[in-house]
């Protein structure tokens, strides 16, 4: 079993040049992922007139599972684009790992609602998306962490949802991001599965040591899964609850956990 | 693509299936409807043929399967008919490649640029409204009565469907697998390769089928306006020393140019297509 981590307090910003091991640094090294920090610094966006973002503050040290619940139309899916640099902001700043960033992050990775596998590619060919020296091998281990290493050579078509997800999760992986940020991945599971992806991700996240930011719109999720729950709410961050309590007691029906859930709820 | 979202769930079914054989393993095809289809034809093939053996009817005008046969065959043997096999075939080659490259240049400048769009694509509209024919005059004035003028003519009808099948297909390619591809900092010869070109090949696959489908038809036209060699001079050449078994003749050498020409292009795509029958064949 790998240890817990503290998920009740949030440690201290780490420094800006937190990619440890300078020697191993660069996209692609396999091993070497550390969550990199998330800070927002007055983050506005809008739409025509339209705004969907009002002034973000907010800092996400590296490491940290950050859920964010919010309505439908709440700006959920514009901050995630935001950070990713698919989009850019209409105002304030984005800073990752204490540097401004614009346009598409190296160290950033997606996981969208629908996997979003190439039809045409092989399951192996898709996580290697990024190819690169040594993507083979690099697709294949990851591959093996999801426990699909004996899929590798079938056609995406073939597999079920929820093995398109770890399909997926495993090609945003691969080259070890800093931050993987999650647009509901798991809205379209059944329950058993969702249940197995939520284990799946806890397992990856403490390995890889990754800074997530999952969107969700199911607050169980968000406090099952997360050390701290954002609520976004007319594009503000309407509450901001850390979820002080070790993952091993948060079986359902936990009265500490629905107390917090209810504090979300009430929020939202 | 919106069919993923409906693809997903019929694919947990099929995973389960999938563990049997491989998925792209077709099943066998079931000739029995085509054996079907070839009924009507053969039979009325046998009719005209018994009716004309018998005396009933003369089949000069319409000779019967057998005379086109023998005819075929004779042009065959002789060695006659492969010089305008040749000529034929090397003109709608050529036309080919020409309209096609052409085609497949302008529909990529059409669906990457707004500008070209604007600029360009309503004079190629108006220019594809003229019935192509009605160019022959101008070509056979500006280009001769030779090999030049009849290739062009083939080119602009290859170039129309071509073109509009390569802009539609780019237009037309799923924009949340193109940001896969760039938040996982594909170069944009890598998004062109791996994404953007697989996405499009089977619209490009029938576009090429099309034009060259047109490049056959406007071949024969060309020949028709005068020509001493292809398979359009045998038709001519039948109408004019009154032989409509050479006629007929010429019409199935057409035929089968025209299949094998078609066949030999999915032929050579197949392999890259093999994801899209797996993915089709198994719904």
């Amino acid at each position: 079993m790998v240890p817990l981590r503290a998920v009740t307090d949030f440690e201290e910003p780490a420094p800006a040049t937190c990619r440890e091991g300078t020697g191993e640094q660069g996209a692609g090294t396999h091993g070497t992922g550390k969550g990199l920090e998330l800070a927002f610094d007055g983050v506005t966006k809008a739409f025509g007139d339209v705004g969907v973002l009002r002034g973000l503050d907010l800092v996400i040290p590296a490491g940290q599972f950050v859920a964010v619940v919010g309505r439908s139309g709440g700006g959920k899916t514009t901050l995630m684009r935001l950070i990713a640099g698919l989009d850019g902001p209409t105002g304030g700043t984005i800073r990752i790992a204490g540097t401004a960033r614009r346009g598409l992050q190296p160290d950033v990775r997606l996981l969208f609602q629908d996997a979003r596998l190439l039809p045409w590619q092989r399951v192996l060919s898709n996580v290697g998306i990024a190819r690169g020296p040594g993507w083979k091998a690099r697709a294949q281990a990851l591959l093996a962490e999801v426990g699909l290493a004996d899929r590798a050579g079938d056609w995406p078509y073939v597999l079920s949802g929820g093995q398109k997800q770890r399909v997926a999760l495993a090609r945003a992986l691969v080259t070890e991001p800093g931050i993987l940020l999650l647009d509901e991945p798991f809205g379209a599971l059944d329950a058993l599965t969702r249940g197995d992806m939520h284990r799946l991700l806890t397992k990856v996240w403490r390995q890889h040591g990754f800074t997530a930011v999952l969107i969700t719109h199911d607050v169980a999720e968000a406090v099952a899964l997360a050390d701290r729950v954002l609520v976004l709410r007319d594009g503000v961050i309407a509450d901001d609850v850390a979820i002080d309590l070790p993952r091993a007691a948060r079986a359902a029906g936990a009265p500490r956990l629905a107390e917090l859930e209810r504090r979300i709820l009430n929020a939202v | 693509m919106t069919a993923e979202a409906t693809a997903g769930l019929e694919n947990s079914a099929l995973a389960i299936a999938a563990a049997g054989p491989r998925p792209w393993s077709l099943p066998r095809p079931d000739w029995r409807p085509l054996l079907l289809g070839l009924g009507l034809p053969v039979a009325a093939a046998l009719a005209w043929e018994a009716l004309v053996r018998s005396g009933l009817a003369t089949g000069r005008l319409l000779p019967p399967p057998s005379r086109i046969a023998v005819t075929l065959w004779k042009l065959a043997r002789t060695g006659e008919l492969w010089p305008h096999v040749g000529a034929t075939s090397g003109r709608v080659g050529l036309g080919f490649v020409l309209g096609g490259v052409a085609g497949i240049l302008s529909g990529l400048a059409a669906s990457y640029s707004p500008l070209f769009r604007r600029l360009v694509d309503p004079t190629l509209q108006g220019l594809r409204a003229i019935p192509s024919l009605a160019w022959v005059p101008l070509f056979l004035l500006w280009l001769g009565i030779f090999e030049t003028s009849k290739v062009a003519l083939i080119a602009v009808g290859v170039f129309f469907p071509v073109y509009l099948g390569v802009m539609g297909a780019v237009l037309g390619v799923d924009r949340k697998l193109v940001e896969v591809g760039r938040i996982h900092r594909l170069s944009g010869l890598d998004l062109a390769r791996r994404i953007l070109l697989p996405a499009i090949l089977p619209a490009l696959v029938v576009a090429l089928r099309t034009g060259l489908g047109l490049g056959w038809m406007f071949v024969v036209a060309a020949e028709y306006m005068g020509a001493s060699e292809g398979i359009g001079y045998l038709l001519v050449d039948g109408q004019q020393l009154g032989k409509p078994d050479q006629i007929i003749a010429a019409i199935l050498v057409f035929a089968l140019l025209g299949k094998v020409a078609d066949a030999a292009i999915v032929a050579l795509a197949t392999p890259a297509l093999r994801w899209q029958d797996a993915y089709q064949g198994g719904r």
